[in-house]
Parts: C-alpha cells; structure tokens; sequence
C-alpha cells in the first residue's frame, strides 16, 4: 500500500544507539539503527527475544532515553533530553502505544470508561463533558464494544475484549503513529484475528501508521507492508515483506525464516531448521554497514558479503 | 500411531466439574480418548475448551474446587480416577506421567543449581548414586543441546535464557523417565527459533526414550509438525480426532473447519483475516445440541436440539458432528481449506523455505 503512494516518512532512525548502565557495565542494546517508517504503512521489527525490539519501541515512545544518533518525528528530532512541555504534550498525543499483556496494561480500579477518556481529560481534549461522551461512546462502539460496557471493569472481560480495550484507549488521542508491542501474542487464534482485522481496518480509514513488534513470522507477513530483522540489536535486514519472504539475503534472516512452522503436516515433516552461526562473518578487517542491495531491499553486510549478495538477488531475480 | 496400536491410557465418558462461588461449572463433558503406546498426540482448541483440566486428570492436579464427577481414567491396570489422596499418586505423577507447562519458573527452583535440580530427581527416581547421577544429568543436559554442559552444571536458572530454561525442564521431566510426557503449551512464550529447537528436540527424544506424548497448543504450525495424531476441543468435548494428516486433510466438523481458516498463512495480504464470530457457551449453564451450532454457519435445526454422536470417518478418524449424518445435506468444507496442500506447495515453492532446502544456504564459505 505504502508502494503506490509518495513515501512520507513519518518517522526514522538514524545511527541509534541504546545502552544502559554506563562505564564497565555499559550494556549497548541497540546499534546503528537505521530505518525510515512512511506514514500510512505497517513496519514490522521482528527477531528473537532480547534482540532490543522493545527497546526501540520504548526509545520511540521517550520512555527509555538513547545513547546516540536520532530518532526525527514529523522532521523533528524527538529523543532529547530537553524537550518542551509543549513539545511533549504533543509526541505523547501523537505517538500511541498498545502493550502485549492486556491483564497488565489496564488499571483494574478504573472503569472502562475513565481509562478510555484518561488521555482525553489530561491533554483536555474535548469542550464539555457531553463531548467527552460522545467520542467515547462513538470509539468504544468502533472496537466492536458495546456503550454499556463503559460502566464495567476490565476483569469483566475476555482477553481479546480487553485487548480491544487497550485499541480504544490508544486511538481516542488520535495518534499518528502507534507502537503495537506484541498486541496480538497473548491472544487466542480466533480472537487475534478480530484484534488484527480491527486495527487493518483503523489503519484504512484514518490513515494510522503502525511500528509492529512481534515474533509470530505468519502474522507479520500478513499485517505488514516492510520488515526490519533485528538480531543482537542490530538491523541485519529491511526490505518490503514480500520481498524479504521470497528473498532473504542475510544468513540470520534465512534462519529466522526456516524456523516459522508450517501448518502442513506433510511440508512440516520435511522441513529443516536452518541454524545461524555468527562464525560465518569475518569482520575483523572489511567491517560491515547497512547496504541497500536493491531498491528498498538494506542488508547488514561487509564489502566481500555484499557482493555475494548482489549476485545471488541477481539470479533469483532472473528467475 | 499405527492402526494396530496398542493403548497406554484410557479415558471412559470422562466428565470434570468446578464450584465456583455456589455454582456449578462443567469443565469436561463426556470425554472418551485413548492414548496410543509412544504417539504424539496433540490437543488443540481455543482458550478455555478443557486442554489443560482434562489433562490435568491424569496426573491428579486438578484444583480443590474441582473433580471428576462421572466416568473413568485407567493407565496400566491403575483405576486413576479413584486416586484421591496426594499419597496415592506418587509413583504415578512425575514419575510415570509427567508434565511440563508454559513458564519453565514455575517448574525450578531458582535458588538451587540447575545440574543439582536434575541429579535429585535422578537419585530419587532412578535410585543412582550422587555420582552416577551427577555423570547422567551433565549427559542429558548435553542431550537437550545446552553446550559445555559440565560447566553448566552448577549454574543457576537466572543465568540460562529463556530457551535453555525450558530444555532444563524438559531435561528433568525426563530425568525421571516417564512413559507419559504432558505438554501443556511448552513453547507459547518462546520465540520461534528456540520453539523450532525444543520440537525436534522433543521428537528425537521420543525416538530414543520410547515415551508417549500429549502436546497442549493452539498453534496449528506447531500441531502439524510435531502430531501423528490430534484432537480438537471446543466447550469441554473433543469434537474431532484422527491422524493429522486427516484432521488437516479432511477435517469433518465445521469448527475445525473455522480453526484452519484463520490460519494467517491463508489470508492475503490487504484482505481481512478469517475469525469465527461470537463467543463459546457459558459452561455453567446446561447446553443443549451441538455446543457450537450458534456460531456454525452450517448448523441445522437438530444442532440446536441433540447432541451429535461421535460419527466415524475412517477407522482412525472420529467427528461429533451432525453433518456426518446419512440424512444430512452434502456440504463441503469452506473452499478457503480446501486444497490446503497444494496452496502451501505453491506457496513453499516461492518462498526462500524452498530455495534453502535447494542449498541455497551455504553463506558458509570456504
Ligand atoms: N531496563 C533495562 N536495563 C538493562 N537491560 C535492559 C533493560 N531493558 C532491556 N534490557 C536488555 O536489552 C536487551 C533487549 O531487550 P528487549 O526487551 O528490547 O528485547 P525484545 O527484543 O523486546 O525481546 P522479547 O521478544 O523477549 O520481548 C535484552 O538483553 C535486555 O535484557
Ligand atoms: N480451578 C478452576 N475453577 C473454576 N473453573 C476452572 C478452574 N480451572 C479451569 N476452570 C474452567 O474450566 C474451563 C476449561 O479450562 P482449561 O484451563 O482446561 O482451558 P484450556 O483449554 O486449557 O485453555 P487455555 O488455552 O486458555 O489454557 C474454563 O472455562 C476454565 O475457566
Ligand atoms: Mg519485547
Ligand atoms: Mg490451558
């Protein structure tokens, strides 16, 4: 979708580092990051656990502060120290964030309708309280809830209600942008599709963008338009989805791949697990950086790997 | 696994209840299975169908609001639905049955080292000496791939990852070697590389200990790689059961049906996932018919009024459904599912999962 349009990056990442603690027990968590996010589109950050996604997620959204380069919102950069309180107010409006466990996210004292209306109230956002109802009234129907629920608390609903919970919260602020860290792994399969197909359809009518986190390959190769694979918290591939499913180039990224269970049970039978082994690289002299190999397809890669891998994309194009 | 096999556990019209607040919940209604000698049985369902309390019977766990409350549970000569008391299990739990859940940190101890967690349940199990048991323990953790195992030995569970974490509790769930292994959604938190490991761990495993698995999931990826056979729940019932090639090939019951069509690997890309409308039924209320004619698309008046039968498919292959009737009209499953191996063929075929196998992955130069 993001294809057809003029790309407008929402926001990107340049040269980001992530550390905690400091002097000897300086922790880098992130590395050169390096990656753009259109307005309008869906872009995935995948990669095993403790790779940093989160992280990143959290460096978005202010909570955890960066170490080095840039994080540019809407052509300003956003991650330092000293922002203004206007310029806060606005980033915590514009920059949303849905959370993986949606037992833990919401407030179990509050009612469904004061946690939907909290952002609303602190950034006054409505004129007068029929306003206010009227807009939560309007969005928790457009999560597939009913008004009445308004009156509830969250341990009265399901899993995938209180997902859709989370949704209405965040959305209410009008986002431009939104952090989904994992929003669907805690859900069950039938009512992930209904979280999923929700915010598809958030995305079509308001033209949401989305920085989607998760592990499930199957649901992302769904959801989204480009995919950036972290390992060790580093970026070690970006390309738009189909693309990188048919033609991953870097050696974790093929391992990653190998790994997504098929439901068949024949193919399953057959498959081989393909495991990444870092010896591969030799980096000691010829050091790697963040190539575009093809149009809009980067891979983390040395001198001699790039040229491997230019010829290797050229034959499978010429396929 | 095979036609002739020979079965290690029988349950009988097996039904479990709970009290909650005064009221009655029905768990498990009128469940027959029976576990085949060294199979991998997998159940999968949607949250809340009865995965985890029906198996929950067979090792005695089920909480103190709840029991069983009609039919029979019997695994070598031993009646274990007349076990009451804590005292009659042992010897059964952990040793003969054994089960592993989803958060390895409720199964170790994390103020005790990891190789002295599985050298004590050898000495007890397995009545080794402190020696031999240390030597078996750095063996088997060496067997479920934690390197340099003998200096891992003394480690402690914070300083193994996640992955490791659950291979550990695999190795100790071994340790005391079951015939039965329960796995309750062992890989749901693990990411997909470190679940793709702990898979072929558990069928090499299997392979070389000769032990009996049930695998607990609602990952149909996960089912297909690793089942021989599978039975599918809803509401307390298992409503399927046959071979997995059968339950994936020719799926009977329109839940099943529902279950493979959200699969996302079927859904394209821009278009809406597939997801089966409404809610399961309230389990306190009594339910009549077939518990999931009101979200069936294909359900028929009798659905809302009796119970199916269990319909026999083939000699391996069972559905509860009334479709299967001789009366009932003809209808074929959602054309979305039909077809199903030969659109993840063409789907594998494009894909890099094809071109790798083709040896395409060897970056490993030299
Ligand atoms: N507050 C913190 N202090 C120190 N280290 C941290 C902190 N938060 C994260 N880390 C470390 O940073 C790394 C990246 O963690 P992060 O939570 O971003 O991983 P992730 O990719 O989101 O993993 P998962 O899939 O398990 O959620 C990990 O090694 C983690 O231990
Ligand atoms: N101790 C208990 N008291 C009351 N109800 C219970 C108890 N344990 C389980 N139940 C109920 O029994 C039903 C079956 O639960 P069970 O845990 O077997 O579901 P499951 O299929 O394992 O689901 P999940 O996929 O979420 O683990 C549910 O409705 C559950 O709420
Ligand atoms: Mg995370
Ligand atoms: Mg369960």
């Amino acid at each position: 979708m993001t294809m057809s349009k003029d790309k407008d990056v929402l926001l990107s990442a340049k040269d980001l580092e992530i550390s905690f603690g400091s002097g000897k027990n300086k922790f880098v968590a992130v590395k050169n990051a390096n990656f753009d996010i259109y307005r309008g589109e869906t872009f995935a950050l995948v990669g095993e656990s403790g790779s940093g996604k989160t992280t990143i997620g959290r460096a978005i959204m202010g909570i955890t502060p960066t170490s080095d380069g840039d994080i540019i919102f809407n052509g300003e950069k956003i991650n330092k120290p000293k922002l203004s309180n206007e310029e806060k107010h606005n980033l915590t409006r514009k920059i949303q964030m849905i959370f993986q466990d949606p037992q833990a996210s919401l407030n179990e004292r509050a009612t469904i309708d004061y946690i939907i209306s909290e952002g609303l109230i602190n950034f006054h956002l409505f004129k007068n309280e029929k306003d206010r109802v009227d807009k939560v009234t309007q969005m928790i129907e457009s999560v597939g809830l009913l008004p009445e629920h308004l009156y509830r608390y969250p341990h009265e609903f399901s899993g995938g209600q209180r997902q859709r919970i989370g949704i209405a919260r965040a959305l209410i602020m009008e986002p431009e942008l939104i952090v989904a860290d994992e929003p669907i792994s805690a859900l069950d399969v039938s009512i992930r599709a209904q979280v999923l197909n929700l915010l598809k359809k958030f995305q079509r009518e308001d033209n949401l963008t989305y920085l989607f986190i998760a592990h499930d390959l199957s649901v992302v190769r769904f959801i989204s338009d480009r995919i950036a694979v972290i390992h060790l918290g580093q970026i070690v591939e970006l390309a738009e989805t189909e693309e990188l499913f048919t033609n991953p180039i870097h050696p974790y990224t093929r391992a990653l791949l190998s790994a997504v269970p098929v439901p068949d049970p024949a193919l399953a039978k057959q498959k081989k697990l393909t495991v990444y082994d870092m010896s591969v690289h030799h980096y000691e002299t010829d050091k790697p950086k963040f190539v575009e190999i093809r149009p809009g397809h980067f891979v983390w890669a040395n001198q001699q790997e790039e040229d491997l891998y230019r010829n290797r994309l050229a034959k499978a194009h010429a396929h | 696994m095979s036609d002739d096999a020979k079965s290690i556990l029988s349950v009988k019209d097996l039904s479990v209840g709970f009290k909650v607040r005064g009221r009655k919940l029905r768990a498990i209604r009128n469940v027959s299975l029976e576990l085949h000698d060294q199979e991998i049985l997998a159940i999968v369902g949607e949250s809340g169908s009865g995965k985890s309390v029906l198996t929950k019977t067979f090792t005695g766990m089920l909480e103190s609001n709840g029991g069983i409350t009609h039919g029979t549970i019997d695994y070598d000569g031993k009646r274990l639905s007349d076990l009451k008391k804590d005292k009659d299990w042992i010897g059964i739990r952990g040793k003969e049955i054994a089960t592993i859940f989803q958060d390895p940190m409720t199964s170790l101890d994390p103020i005790k080292t990891i190789g002295s967690q599985i050298s004590e349940v050898i000495i007890k199990h397995q009545g080794k000496s402190a020696k031999e048991a240390k030597k078996l323990a750095i063996d088997l953790m060496a067997r479920t791939g934690i390197p340099n195992a003998a200096d891992r030995y003394n480690e402690y569970p914070f300083e193994y990852s996640g992955g490791m974490r659950q291979r550990m509790v695999i190795a100790i769930a071994l340790a005391c070697r079951p015939k039965v292994l329960i796995c309750d959604e062992p890989t749901t938190a693990l990411d997909v590389t470190i679940q793709a490991q702990i898979l072929d761990l558990i069928k090499e495993l299997q392979k070389e200990y000769h032990f009996t698995t049930i695998f607990i999931t609602h990952d149909l990826g996960v089912v297909a790689s690793i089942a021989d056979r599978i039975a599918v729940m809803y509401s307390g019932q298992i409503i399927e059961y046959g071979k997995a090639d059968e339950i994936f090939y020719n799926p009977r019951h329109p839940y099943t049906w529902s279950l493979l069509s959200s699969l996302p690997q079927l859904a394209t890309r821009g278009g809406e996932l597939f997801s089966i409308p409404g809610t399961p039924p309230s389990l306190y209320k009594d339910i009549k018919g077939d518990a999931f004619a009101p979200r069936n698309p294909y359900a028929m008046k009798i659905d809302f009024e009796e119970e199916p039968p269990m319909f026999k498919v083939t000699e391996t292959h069972y559905a509860k459904t009334w479709l299967l009737d001789p009366r009932a009209p003809k209808v074929e499953k959602p054309s979305l599912i039909q077809n199903l191996h030969q659109r993840f063929l063409d789907m594998q075929a494009s894909d890099a999962a094809a071109k790798l196998e083709m040896g395409g992955g060897s970056d490993d130069d030299e």
